[in-house]
């Protein structure tokens, strides 16, 4: 089969875009056409599947395949298309709601099957569609109209807990870095498995500058830690902060004042993912210095290639389904 | 059990007679690790084999490990078998195998007056009575009287039998159902080889069980020649079934079978994405079983997954079915609204049980009716189709997946505990006969300037196009929001929404046009209609065939298809004085009735978590003749 060549508008919907004027999704839909159109995959062979919330209108702007479905259950059912269509290449869109409150048990059990899919949680930190209320992922005393004295809900750290269910692909990134997403994006395409990407979005009508700490020109250089494979952890204003491994956690120290041998290199083929995990909770929030890129991408067997291999199996032991001879398994008479 | 005649047995046997029966009611009652539920089914195959007709029950505590002993860890296994075609499992039983004291407490209220009772007298030991509630031992204190009581040391008889086989310890009275099987062949001469046959299967992997196994199911059976155990052995001679070739099914691998078979008529890789739930699971494993049909099995994460995956697996072009209970049901509610919204073809099949909540897990009852006709949000309207015996649920199954298919739509399909655990012999259907229920996929765009327009309905059917990703020009979505007619597009406008809605709803009334009509059994010129649907088939027909038997005139009728109802049903209704409708729940058939035609039935209703009783709708029949 020849690569189809693409432009970002081969993408396109005649569908009018309807976030609102400023919102981070704009970015990220430009950032995935693009990464689309570049990468040159037939369209048919695409699907977006979302679940409810402002990102997960995201398949009516996208011209290939998708469903917009019901709220939390995209990685479900996007988990019976790509067992059932091993051939297909399916996305899933979802939300910090959608994903982590009513669809967390989805999300879950879709990382830890591994099944292929690629996940991209728009994370905002706040319900957008049903207009401001604190969502899972909303830092610890967050006024909204449903928490007029503050959120006692201690929040979800997305990557830690993709982590926790043990996903494959693991990463973040910012809505605004379109070449870190679409670098991202083509790694989690070609990771064999579940990835499950955390793009911070900001929501600049309930939400506004909630990842200033790395988007704002003077915090970033102070809080972004850019994970490079094989590199070791350094970030800051001349890179003179590092990251080490002691107390049984990640720590951020002044690269100064340790051996350069014990700043911790960043792997990320790791197959254990307790040092991933120990990096996810440098910040929470995010707030102070906040590691981004690829925290994990490390194999393991495909849910539907092991569920492929099991029916050839199964028909190389008992020979392709003879209906005929299934009726009868359970032993006959004959009545004359 | 009406003995018709009496003949002297061969003469190795010269002491003991031989009385014919019509039909016999047999059940088996133990703890539930005491294999009552093998006992039974390998007495219903060699009664299979043997050639009768029959009909079988089995009842199982809803705990795995209930406390041993106990009256809520009794587990039982009812079979009649029958010299002509019966319906059911039978109202009473006329022989009853009773284990310990427990299972003679919960099951003796029920054994025929003057009835068989088999009990493992061993079992009656103080600790067991106790437990079982018993103040005095009912084998001693005269309150069996009324019963021909076969008394057995079955504990050390099984010992002693499987002494040389290599089986150890506690694993040795294991083997005790095989002495009682054996017992029980002695005394309906039941055939000896099924029974053998399958323990060695069965067990090849473990030579000393066979031994064990064959070993105690001799003995039993030599128990009964040599202490001529009762005076009198009895024959069911076989029954004059429709020739063809038999096997004996139960309705959740009858159904399991008919959704192979249903992919197969369709051309479609069969998906099946489930959640563990009594009484469905044994769909979910007799599918993962059979991968070799291309399968794909998804036991998900909840049922909320099972319907999500299985909405997936729709929009990719599979066969894509869930099954479930009621409880997993009320879950899949919202997921099966949106299948309404895409229009996207599955089978929901519900395996209904006691309801509400967690209620009776491994009791029949009819009460998702109702519930799945309109358990949903919205106007979300969908075919209903009910199984009314363990077979029937073959033919059901493909019959859902053809309306699923051709008219794009989600399909409820009902069955209930007695369906999915019963059995009944069913004579296999040639491959060959199948109907073709394929549907082709869309290919090309259909709309103008070649765009593909999702919501361009079929004019026959009302379907909208199925076109399945990868396909390429058909790029499309799809949603829960609603959707613009024709081409898709998410539409907001109220014109747009009522035409979508009366689409939805013609589009399923119209299924009318397409299925069998509803027909009348026995009596045309009855006065009496006695309709049913579901699981209640058998009762109501034996129920009607032993009135008529007593001179009376009813007709009967039962509707496999709940919604839409036959078009013929209102006509049918109307030519009748008096309608009888017996149902296992409150009354919900009847609301339809009144409620799509302003007919009034009259209801037999039950919900006790068990099947009616052959003689409580015939009772009802009759008083409704009397008037
Ligand atoms: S509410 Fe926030 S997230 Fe939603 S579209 Fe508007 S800006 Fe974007």
């Amino acid at each position: 089969m020849t690569t189809p060549t693409y432009t970002r508008a081969d993408f396109q919907t005649d569908q009018e875009v309807r976030w609102c004027p400023g919102c981070g999704d704009y970015t990220i839909l430009a950032s995935v056409q693009n990464f689309m159109a570049e990468m040159g995959l037939p369209k048919e062979k695409i699907v977006f599947v979302s679940g409810i919330g402002c990102s997960s209108r995201f398949p009516y702007y996208m011209n290939t395949y998708g469903m917009h479905t019901i709220h939390g259950r995209a990685p479900a059912i996007a988990t019976g298309l790509a067992a059932s269509r091993p051939d297909l290449s399916v996305w899933v869109v979802t939300g910090d709601g959608d994903a982590l409150s009513i669809g967390g048990n989805h999300l879950i059990h879709a990382l830890r099957r591994n099944i292929n899919i690629k996940i991209l949680l728009f994370n905002n930190q706040i319900y957008g569609l049903t207009k401001g209320q604190y969502s899972p992922t909303s830092e610890l005393g967050k006024r909204t109209k449903s928490s007029p004295m503050g959120a006692i809900d201690w929040p979800f750290n997305p990557v830690a807990l993709a982590l926790g269910a043990e996903a494959t692909f693991v990463a973040r990134t910012l809505d605004m870095d379109r070449p870190l997403t679409q670098k991202i994006l083509e790694r989690a395409y070609r990771h064999q498995g579940a990835a499950f990407i955390e793009i911070y979005q900001n929501c600049n009508v309930f939400n506004d500058k909630a990842f200033i700490e790395l988007t704002g020109k003077e915090e970033r250089v102070h809080n972004r830690i850019d994970l490079r494979h094989g590199e070791p952890i350094v970030f800051g204003p001349d890179q003179v902060k590092a990251v080490v491994l002691r107390d049984g956690r990640a720590q951020v120290v002044d690269r100064a004042s340790v051996d350069p041998a014990e700043i911790l290199v960043h792997d990320e083929t790791r197959p254990d993912p307790t040092i991933a995990f120990a990096l996810a909770q440098l910040s929470h929030g995010p707030h102070g210095p906040t590691p981004i890129g690829i925290f994990r991408d490390a194999p393991r067997a495909t849910y539907e290639r092991l569920m492929a291999d099991q029916i050839v199996d199964a028909q190389q032991r008992s020979g392709a389904g003879d209906l005929a001879a299934l009726l009868r398994s359970g032993g006959t008479w004959e009545v004359e | 059990m009406s003995d018709t005649t009496a003949t002297v047995n061969d003469e190795s046997e010269q002491q003991t007679q031989t009385a014919e029966l019509d039909r016999v009611v047999i059940r088996l009652a133990g703890d539930s690790g005491d294999g009552m539920q093998v006992a039974g089914s390998r007495f219903t195959d060699a009664s299979a084999a043997f050639g009768n007709d029959l009909a079988t029950l089995p009842s199982f505590p809803a705990e795995i490990r209930a406390p041993a002993g106990t009256l809520p860890g009794v587990s039982s296994f009812q079979v009649q078998i029958a010299d002509f075609d019966i319906l059911t499992a039978g109202d009473q039983p006329d022989v009853l195998v009773a284990m310990n004291p427990a299972a003679l407490k919960a099951n003796l209220a029920d054994l025929r007056q003057g009835g068989t009772l088999i009990v493992n007298t061993e079992a009656f030991n103080e600790r067991n009575l106790a437990k079982a509630g018993y103040e005095s031992n009912p084998l001693e204190d005269g309150s069996l009287e009324g019963y021909r009581v076969i008394k057995v040391p079955m504990e050390s008889l099984t010992k002693e039998a499987v002494k040389d086989s290599g089986v150890k310890g506690r694993d040795v009275l294991r083997s005790k159902n095989f002495f009682a099987l054996g017992l029980l062949a002695w005394l309906f001469h039941r055939p000896q080889e099924p029974t053998l046959q399958w323990v060695e299967q069965k067990f090849a992997s473990r030579p000393e069980v066979v031994k064990a196994n064959v070993s105690a199911f001799k003995a039993g059976y030599n128990f009964g020649v040599t202490t001529e155990a009762t005076k009198v052995t009895y024959l069911v001679k076989p029954a004059h079934l429709p020739p063809g070739t038999y096997t004996n099914v139960t309705g959740n691998t009858a159904l399991a079978w008919g959704l192979i078979a249903a992919a197969h008529a369709a051309k479609l890789p069969l998906f099946y994405g489930s959640y563990p739930i009594t009484p469905a699971s044994d769909i979910l494993h007799e599918l993962a079983r059979r991968k070799n049909f291309g399968v794909r099995t998804f036991q998900a994460e909840d049922e909320i997954a099972a319907v999500g995956a299985t909405i997936g697996a729709a929009f990719g072009g599979a066969l894509a079915v869930t099954g479930t209970s009621g409880p997993g049901l009320a879950l899949k509610s919202e997921g099966i609204s949106l299948a309404v919204m895409t229009e996207l073809p599955m089978v929901i099949v519900d395996v209904q049980r006691g309801g509400p909540s967690t209620g009776l897990p491994t009791k029949p009852e009819q009460t998702d009716l109702l519930f799945a006709l309109y358990g949903r949000h919205g106007e979300s309207p969908l075919p209903v189709l009910a199984a009314a015996s363990p077979s029937d649920a073959f033919d059901v199954a493909i019959e859902a997946a053809r309306i699923a298919l051709k008219y794009m739509t989600p399909v409820l399909l009902l069955s209930d505990n007695l369906i999915a655990n019963g059995s009944e012999p069913w004579r296999l259907p040639a491959i060959e006969d199948l109907p073709d229920i394929s549907v082709p996929f869309a290919t090309e765009p259909n709309g103008p300037d070649g765009r593909f327009m999702p919501y361009l309905r079929d004019v026959h059917t009302f379907a909208r196009p199925w076109a399945i990703p990868g396909t390429p020009g058909l790029e499309h979505r799809l949603g829960g929001l609603e959707k613009e007619a024709i081409t898709g597009n998410v539409s907001y406008d109220p014109a747009n929404h009522q035409l979508m809605t009366d689409s939805r709803a013609w589009k399923i009334a119209n299924i009318a046009s397409d299925i069998a009509p509803v027909e009348v059994e026995g009596d045309d010129d009855a006065s009496l209609l006695v309709l049913g649907w579901g699981s209640t088939l058998g009762s109501i027909r034996a129920a009607a065939r032993r009135a008529r038997n007593r001179g009376h005139k009813v007709a009967t009728a039962h509707l496999r298809y709940l919604n839409p109802f036959p078009e013929n049903l209102e006509d049918v209704l109307r030519s009748f004085e008096m309608i009888l409708v017996p149902e296992l729940n409150t009354g919900q058939l009847r609301r339809l009735l009144r409620a799509e035609y302003l007919i009034d039935s009259e209801g037999l209703n039950k919900v006790a978590g068990v099947p009616f009783k052959v003689a409580e709708v015939e009772d009802k029949i009759l008083e409704m003749l009397k008037r």
